[in-house]
């Protein structure tokens, strides 16, 4: 396995009962890559992630994260990766650096407080360090999420419509943040969205999946041209309606 | 005023109870466990005999300040797990380098500072309002207070796994287990008040012993080491079947989605 491969997904599975959520799903995700995974609602991206970030068990398949087994190596990988996902929160009752000091501890960051002043200030919520969670505004929320995600430094980020409740010039921002990140300290980053300019501007590669099984693989560019699309939204909706005919290459 | 509309809504909470059998059992669960446990108070009042009279208040708020113990670790381990499910939480701490145990000790220890302070203030008061002294118990509050802990413990273990293989519709149960085995511990009477078959399932619980041990004291100043001894064997065999329960309800969770579920829903 090349040093350069930070995550191989290899035939990945999940059945719930009769439904195959996830079908042999393999990928890969080099170093300082950015990889956008894309389906329509109950593609199983959801699932993939869950499974990735260790919280579900696949009914077969292997996942490899930085070399190493990740149910095998459950803390020594995790504590190398994070997440940031729109459906969950920071409790809402405590102060916004009293969450993040909680996990940046949890992580074992050693600089926690500069550490913490720096993202806040990064992603613009500094003026929020002494504030309540709860009552942040959702996309000053996302931010912290963003924040809490970033803390630990980590090699490989998992983001789970990173950009869905910000305003268009604060997702702007975040993406552009993102791509610095990446490129100054090769992050690694798996990224679901539904917002598709998001995944051209950001994305290095995406992972198209439908009812399960990965029918797409490619640049953003690359995979409109292969599907005579005009764009990813496009695609994204012939997929999600006529997933079939694209899997059976009528129209390359 | 549309009844129409009140009975549309009437119809949404049936729906709602229809879809969590602890909802549905909660409804007969509460009134039967406070029958049972009043109307057993009520007969070893009634068969107390008038040397055990002067003994019977300093037996009740003794029983209160243990039972407290018990109930507060329990609720150390649920509800700090259920806060970081109705926070939305329980996903970042678990796609995090924490493992379980630690998650379940962390819990545990939290439990154990609040035990710590309601135990402080209780004796305090217990002494100021009623001059009971907790302390009379001498040696035997340690070994005492130990297992109700243990037992708390294990029980906030269980009801965890529970609420994990369940959902938030079994959250109800973070408070109703402790009541579930009241009426059976024999905490605010003997378990000579209770009918044999009861006794069966008494004595098959390691609380019960520290309060017959507890009322021991309290009439004789001296107690019999059986009592302690099948609390700490019990509590030993509580443990290891919370241990396996709450690991196996993990598992189970981590098949079926059921943490992401938990943690996003």
């Amino acid at each position: 396995m090349s040093s350069d491969v930070i995550l191989r997904v290899d035939e990945l599975t999940k059945v719930f009962g009769d439904l195959v959520a996830v079908d042999r799903l393999s990928f890969s995700l080099s170093r300082g890559e950015i990889v956008g995974l894309l389906g329509a609602n109950g593609a199983g991206k959801t699932t993939a992630l869950h499974m990735i970030l260790g919280v579900l068990r696949p009914t077969s398949g292997r996942i490899e994260i930085f070399g190493r087994d990740l149910h095998r190596h459950r803390i020594e990988v995790l504590s190398r990766m994070n997440f940031s996902s729109v459906d969950v929160n920071l409790p809402a009752n405590l102060r916004v650096w009293q969450n993040l000091w909680i996990f940046a501890k949890l992580y074992g960051v050693q600089d926690t407080w500069s550490r913490m002043d720096r993202l806040l200030e990064l992603l613009e919520i500094g003026h929020l360090r002494n504030a309540i969670t709860g009552h942040l505004s959702s996309g000053e929320q996302t931010r912290l999420n963003l924040c809490k995600a970033l803390l630990n430094d980590p090699e490989l980020l998992l983001l789970d419509e990173p950009t869905s409740s910000l305003d268009p010039d604060i997702a702007d921002k975040v993406r552009k943040l993102l791509r610095r990140i990446q490129r100054e300290r090769g992050l690694s980053i798996l990224y679901t969205s539904h917002n598709m300019r998001d995944i051209e501007e950001v994305c290095d590669r995406i992972l198209f999946i439908h009812r399960g099984r990965l029918i797409a693989e490619g640049p953003p560019q690359r995979v409109i041209q292969q599907f005579r699309h005009r764009n990813l939204e496009e695609l994204f909706i012939h997929i999600a309606r006529h997933g079939e005919v694209v899997v059976r290459g009528d129209e390359v | 005023m549309s009844l129409h509309r009140v009975w549309i809504l009437v119809l949404r909470y049936v729906f709602i109870y229809r879809r969590s059998w602890v909802r549905m059992l909660e409804i007969l669960f509460w009134p039967t466990m406070e029958l049972l446990v009043w109307g057993y108070v009520t007969r070893f009042i009634q068969r107390a005999g008038q040397g055990e009279l002067p003994h019977l208040i300093t037996f009740l708020i003794g029983a209160m300040i243990f039972w407290d113990i018990l109930y507060r670790s329990q609720q150390g381990i649920t509800l700090s797990f259920l806060e970081d499910v109705w926070t939305r939480n329980l996903l970042n701490i678990f796609c995090g380098p924490v493992r379980l145990a630690e998650y379940i000790l962390g819990a545990f220890l939290f439990g154990l500072l609040r035990v710590s302070v309601t135990l402080v203030f209780l004796i305090v008061l217990a002494w100021v309002l009623y001059q009971f002294d907790l302390f009379a118990l001498g040696f035997y509050l340690v070994p005492f207070v130990a297992n109700l802990l243990v037992l708390g413990l294990a029980l906030g273990m269980m009801t965890t796994a529970i609420i994990i293989r369940y959902g938030q519709g079994a959250e109800a149960l973070a408070w109703g287990v402790p009541f579930l085995i009241q009426p059976f511990a024999a905490v605010f009477y003997p378990v000579s008040v209770l009918p044999k078959p009861m006794q069966v399932i008494a004595y098959a619980i390691p609380c019960t012993h520290v309060f017959e041990g507890m009322r021991e004291v309290i009439r004789s100043g001296a107690m019999s080491w059986s009592h302690l001894g099948w609390a700490v064997g019990l509590n030993v065999i509580y443990l290891a079947v919370a241990m396996w329960l709450l690991v196996r309800m993990f598992n189970v969770a981590l098949d079926h989605g059921l943490i992401a579920k938990l943690g996003t829903e």
